[in-house]
């Protein structure tokens, strides 16, 4: 278990943009009569993508509204999801997978380059642009060591390549995701049809 | 080695397209209503004569469990979950599902949901897969354009729905009753069973949790007949397997193979083999993070399958191969998989909550050799005292890893222990 808390600092208000209400319908439309509750985790979500990518306490208040759900409720699956950022984060939020086989891949050399180029773990860079933090597995192991900045995974990292990626998005430019190797996807490197 | 032509996921790395047409031409969606029409019990019977086990960890024989549904719908409306939580280390072979054969999964949820009566499918993604998830769903809704499914799904007279859940990061919700909590819209904390969730699931209705790869291998189960697949591999042991290789080898990769295919050839034939040669090869986790590690002694002649892997204590899992080399620091590395299930435990039981976090911080004195050589007992006496007493799996899983490495790796442990002592005498 991680233990996880409400940031200290916390805006007045949120409620979502039209748009978001309209799509928050079609969500809560997959769900039985009365089950809207099953639409919490992708209301949350889009309410972190509102908020440029953390979750303040007033948008788990207008999410329990909107699904007619207790706040705490509410609190406590925004606490439980690890993915559900609860204090800001930089433009881009590298989550740089430690698991063991990204470990035994080069992981350390990955992280070693997160502290040089961003500091510590949650501190966000000077520019505003990135921060970091370690997580577990993300379900790429056989393209490791990698990571995930914001939508995209990263993978086939080492060192260079990952400052090349970092590089790349400081600079405003929009680099290859996937592999960086060379590979398509998950295949033995060098084969080129199945 | 598999024959190409009894590949099932022939676009298993997307180099051929990956919308309806290019799927149809590869053979799916191909009369689909007309199986259906052969009636459930048909159905049933041939997934039964596959021999097929779930792919999702525990090998469980996926025609039976869908005859645990009530054969009749009654008040409550029947359901079917797919499980796409992938989050088990190693694994990441339904990824490639969702992302390049997305109409193998969308069919086999039409032909399982039928066979088990439901007419609604949630398939819950892990949160993290936020492009495979775009993907299957443009997937779906080309489905639905194209009249596979909704009303009258594939012109089989019968109705049904697919919609995409996803979670927010959180192993646990890979646990099929987490999971149900979960997309109630939960905590994903297991439920104690029984109940079963082919009684008493998702809002309280029957409902039955698969795995992707199990569901997305049946239409071509049904199409080729179960006893083509139930031809493949070993008794008990049958059909195709997506494994994924990883660690140290040449080239890590997913690869569909026979089930029993032996270790060695499976990395040699597909993976490059291990760096610097098999006599460089230390250990291998055969089955993701949650099973026992094996030697590389046993390594040597080992066949890929349920039994096989269950004869030497370890077990197939989801056929996530992690490799080591000689290089391995191996207590390192079975500490840090002690960190994840620390830090993935749900909470709810004493053992798995204050043991896994605890057998972590135990691991890592021993990987710096700061502890005592009468803690290894100490430790795996904890571990059995986790295994068995917890809620769902997790307790297991994190106590399995720990209990293979003193099994096979004490020696080392303890000569790091008697090195630290050494050092600090002199
Ligand atoms: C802690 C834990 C995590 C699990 N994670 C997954 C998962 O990510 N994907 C999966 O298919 N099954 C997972 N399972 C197994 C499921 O509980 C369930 O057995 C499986 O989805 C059933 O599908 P199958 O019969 O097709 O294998 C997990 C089990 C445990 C105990
Ligand atoms: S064994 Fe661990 S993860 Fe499973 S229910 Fe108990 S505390 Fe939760
Ligand atoms: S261990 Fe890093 S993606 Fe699985």
């Amino acid at each position: 278990m991680s233990v996880r808390r409400l940031h200290n600092a916390q805006p007045e208000a949120f409620a979502f943009t039209d748009d978001n209400k309209v799509w928050a319908q079609t969500q809560i439309a997959k769900y039985p009569e009365g089950r809207q509750a099953s639409a919490v985790i992708p209301l949350l979500w889009q309410a972190q993508k509102q908020m440029g990518g953390w979750l303040p306490e007033p948008a788990m208040r207008h999410v329990a509204d909107i699904l007619d759900m207790p706040y705490i409720r509410v609190l406590e699956v925004a606490s439980f999801y690890t993915m559900f950022q609860l204090a800001p984060v930089g433009e881009y939020l590298v989550q740089l997978c430690g698991t063991t086989p990204c470990w035994l891949r080069g992981a350390d050399d990955l992280k070693a380059v997160c502290k040089d180029e961003i500091g510590g773990v949650g501190d966000i860079s000077a520019d505003g642009k990135f921060s970091w933090v370690e997580v577990e597995c993300l379900g790429a192991c056989v393209n490791a060591p990698m990571v995930q900045i914001n939508d995209d995974f990263y993978e086939d990292l080492d060192a260079t390549s990952l400052r090349a990626v970092l590089e790349s998005l400081r600079t405003g430019q929009t680099p290859k995701t996937g592999p960086q190797s060379g590979r398509q996807s998950s295949e033995p490197s060098g084969v080129k049809d199945a | 080695m598999l024959d190409i032509k009894n590949r099932i996921f022939t676009n298993l790395y997307g180099f051929d397209g990956v919308d309806v047409s290019a799927a149809k031409a590869r053979g799916d969606w191909d009369d689909t209503g007309s199986f259906i029409k052969k009636g459930r019990e048909w159905l049933i019977e041939e997934v039964k004569t596959s021999g097929l086990r779930g792919r999702g960890g525990a090998g469980f024989p996926t025609g039976l469990k869908w005859s645990f549904m009530p054969k009749e719908v009654g008040a409550r409306p029947h359901y079917l979950v797919v499980n796409a939580d992938e989050s088990e280390p190693g694994t990441c072979k339904d990824r490639d599902i969702l992302r390049h054969e997305p109409h193998k999964l969308l069919e086999g949820c039409l032909l399982a949901g039928f066979a088990m009566g439901a007419h609604t499918c949630y398939i819950y993604i892990r949160g993290e897969f936020i492009r495979e998830r775009e993907a299957l769903q443009s997937a779906v809704e080309e489905a639905y354009a194209a009249g596979l499914l909704g009303k009258n799904a594939a012109g089989s007279g019968w109705d049904f729905d697919i919609h995409l859940h996803h979670g927010a990061g959180a192993y646990i919700c890979g646990e099929e009753t987490a999971l149900l909590e979960s997309l109630e819209g939960k905590k994903g904390q297991p439920r104690l069973k029984p109940p079963f969730p082919a009684n008493v699931g998702l809002y309280g209705c029957p409902t039955t949790v698969n795995n992707v790869e199990s569901i997305a291998v049946v239409p071509t189960i049904v199409r080729r007949g179960g006893a083509w697949f139930a031809g493949l591999g070993r008794e008990g042991n049958s059909g195709t397997k997506l494994f994924c290789i990883s660690g140290h080898v040449n080239n890590p990769c997913n690869v569909e193979e026979e089930m029993g295919i032996p270790l060695r050839e499976l990395l040699e034939k597909h993976a490059g083999g291990v760096r610097g040669g098999w006599d460089n090869l230390l250990a291998v986790i055969p089955g993701g993070s949650s099973v026992p590690l094996l030697p590389k002694h046993i390594c040597d002649d080992v066949l890929m399958d349920f039994d096989s892997l269950k004869e030497v204590q370890s077990g197939l899992g989801t056929a996530a191969v992690i490799v080591m080399d000689k290089s391995t620091d191996i207590i390192k590395a079975i500490a840090r998989i002690s960190y994840f299930y620390k830090h993935e435990s749900c909470g709810q039981c004493t053992p798995c909550r204050e043991g896994t976090g605890w057998m972590w911080r135990v691991l890592e004195r021993m990987a710096a050799g700061n502890a005592e050589v009468r803690e290894i007992d100490t430790l795996l006496q904890v571990s059995k005292q986790i295994e068995g007493h917890t809620i769902c799996a997790l307790g297991d899983a994190a106590a399995w890893p720990v209990q293979g490495l003193i099994r096979h790796f004490r020696p080392e442990i303890e000569a790091r222990l008697m090195e630290t002592k050494k050092v600090a005498a002199q």
